[in-house]
């Protein structure tokens, strides 16, 4: 399945963001979107989500223009880790896995069996069993994005989008999210992902797809396209590129 | 919390029951527990009861009809405010917050200020709750803005400030011996003159918004995140949002329409409930209904009791409910924040 974006002009009833984006991301695949701050991720994100009607162009998903799915057929296909963030009212963990259910339910169905089994693996697969009636709000940031990716299986998506998923994070816990990253993409979902850091995009993206001030300026496999010369052109800063003569390794430091 | 759920539910059960038991029991004509039980036996039995008439005249006549408003009132007004809690993401909202109190206040004032009969009174307070949460949802949407929640907030704030207004015009116009007290009475939210044919205008539109609310909890719960979240969640917020606002709607204009304002149970209550049962709509409406029905049988049975002359509902509802909520914001306001 492919979900992608033709000619899109992105951006809100009073601003465009950005024009002329052609995305693309099979299942099986991890793009990884970088940029800089204002540069139009998130708004593209939201587009390819349908979250946000795009001003220009169109966004398919599968055969069909995604705008033509209702809420719930989007949402079995297409899911969404938001940044971290704050909730108002203190659910337990599985009452937020519980919600990733909703698109499988009628209006007025209860969570049935399947659904509490399926939330029950989740927590299993990203070891957050034992948080399981702890309620979301007094948990750790790194733990809350298990949570979030957790609800976004439970959906049992085609394709999972992720808003800078290890913002806040610790170090240890940045490594974690990149590795189940990785795992999705294995296992088979499309994966898109905002990030702030070359690093993770060389880490766990196939491919990465640069966008600045709402221009793309580079897209390609994350070998290729993320080069110092790319990098400087895209945040306008100097950037050391750094090898591990052992493993053959790079990675990037900024200024 | 899952596990303390059950037991929280059992309290705010026990917490109506006890608040239905002080109220048949407790006034001038005081009635002992085992003459209670033996009349409500024989009356469903179909036997008698050998309790003196007196006793029974005032369960099924005198207190019956209050009893059951108060407990009515009380559980809409919370399960109101349960909703709109939820659907605002803020759990410093009442029921009131789009306009349904003050749209019912002005029309029970333009009612006062004709001299219009109770029944009239109490039809166009309904009526005026309901136009007044249809204008403010109607513009509030009509600006297509990128956060419907919070220009609906601010669009029921300034309606229901220019609501206030015409409630203070027909104060300020109204013969002051004889309307300007049944006004201000009525504002302040009483059952005093609750009779048997009050309770069908009442139970008809609580039952119908309860029950609808009661049936989407499982959406409600979806509901309470960011709107983006709830709509890749494959919520479908825009109908989810007008049932809500519907149904809290009919059973508040409905409460409003018996008991005049009655604030801060639709506040407190849900508050309450959450401590007990968790955030969980499943448990949370089911709670909320009862401690809010058991709450206002008590406050209503002080009003009734404690001095000769009846106390407004709403004064008792802010004397008890502010210091309450003061001391809860104190003490557990970190686990919902």
């Amino acid at each position: 399945m492919i979900l992608s974006g033709h000619a899109l002009t992105i951006g809100y009833s009073d601003r465009v963001v950005g024009r002329d984006l052609d995305v693309v991301l099979n299942t099986g695949e991890v793009l990884a979107l970088l940029g800089p701050n204002g540069g139009g991720k998130t708004t593209l994100l939201k587009t390819l989500l349908g979250l946000l009607a795009p001003r220009g162009g169109e966004v398919r998903l599968g055969d069909r223009r995604l705008s033509d799915y209702s809420n719930r057929e989007r949402a079995r296909l297409l899911a969404y880790v938001p940044q971290f963030h704050a909730v108002t009212f203190a659910f337990t963990v599985e009452s937020v896995v519980l919600m990733g259910r909703t698109a499988h339910g009628s209006l007025f169905s209860r969570p049935s069996a399947t659904d509490r089994e399926v939330a029950g693996r989740m927590l299993e697969r990203f070891g957050i069993t034992h948080l399981r009636d702890r309620p979301y709000t007094m948990i750790s940031g790194g733990e809350r994005q298990l949570v979030l990716l957790a609800r976004a299986l439970a959906q049992e998506p085609q394709f999972i989008v992720l808003d800078e998923p290890t913002a806040s994070l610790d170090f240890g816990n940045q490594g974690k999210v990149m590795r189940e990253i990785r795992a999705l993409g294995v296992s088979g979902h499309g994966v898109l992902f905002t990030t702030h850091d070359p690093n993770h995009a060389m880490r766990a993206a196939d491919r990465a797809y640069l966008l600045r001030g709402g221009e793309r300026i580079g897209e390609g496999a994350t070998g290729e396209v993320l080069s110092r010369a790319q990098l400087e052109a895209l945040y306008q800063t100097p950037v050391e590129l750094v090898s591990d003569a052992s493993s053959g390794r790079t990675a990037f430091l900024p200024g | 919390m899952g596990r303390s759920a059950v037991p929280g539910l059992l309290i705010a059960f026990a917490v109506l029951v006890a608040g239905l038991l002080l109220a048949f029991m407790v006034g001038r004509y005081p009635v002992s527990i085992a003459d209670l039980f033996d009349v409500v036996v024989a009356k469903l039995s179909g036997h008698n009861s050998g309790v003196p008439a007196a006793a029974q005249n005032v369960i099924f006549l005198v207190r019956g009809p209050r009893v059951l408003a108060a407990a009515m009132v009380g559980a809409a007004l919370s399960v109101a405010g349960t909703a709109f809690q939820g659907l605002f993401r803020n759990p410093l909202v009442s029921p009131d917050l789009l306009g349904a109190s003050s749209g019912a206040a002005l029309g029970a004032v333009i009612g006062i200020y004709f001299s219009l009969g109770i029944l009239e009174i109490q039809g166009l307070a309904f009526i005026g709750g309901l136009v007044a949460v249809a204008a403010v949802y109607l513009i509030g949407s009509s600006m297509s803005p990128r956060d419907p929640i919070l220009v609906l907030v601010l669009t029921g704030v300034v309606i229901g400030a220019l609501l206030g207004a015409g409630v203070g015009l027909m104060k300020y116009i109204a013969d002051q011996y004889n309307q300007l007290p049944a006004m201000t009475f009525w504002l302040l939210g009483s059952l005093a003159a609750t009779n048997v044919t009050d309770l069908v205008p009442l139970f008809g539109p609580v039952a119908i918004g309860t029950l609808v609310l009661f049936a989407l909890r499982w959406r409600m719960n979806a509901m309470s995140l960011p709107e983006e979240e709830a709509r890749a969640l494959g919520v479908p917020t825009g109908l989810l949002r007008i049932a809500i606002v519907v149904a809290a709607t009919l059973v508040t204009s409905a409460s409003v329409a018996t008991a005049g304002i009655i604030g801060w149970v639709g506040l407190v209550v849900p508050h309450i409930a959450r401590t007990l049962v968790g955030p969980d709509f499943s448990r949370l409406i089911p709670a909320a209904a009862f401690l809010g029905g058991g709450f206002l049988l008590v406050i209503d049975t002080i009003a009734r009791t404690v001095t000769p002359t009846e106390i407004p509902l709403g004064i008792l509802t802010a004397v008890v409910g502010t210091p309450f909520f003061i001391w809860l914001l104190a003490s557990v306001s970190k686990t919902w924040a």
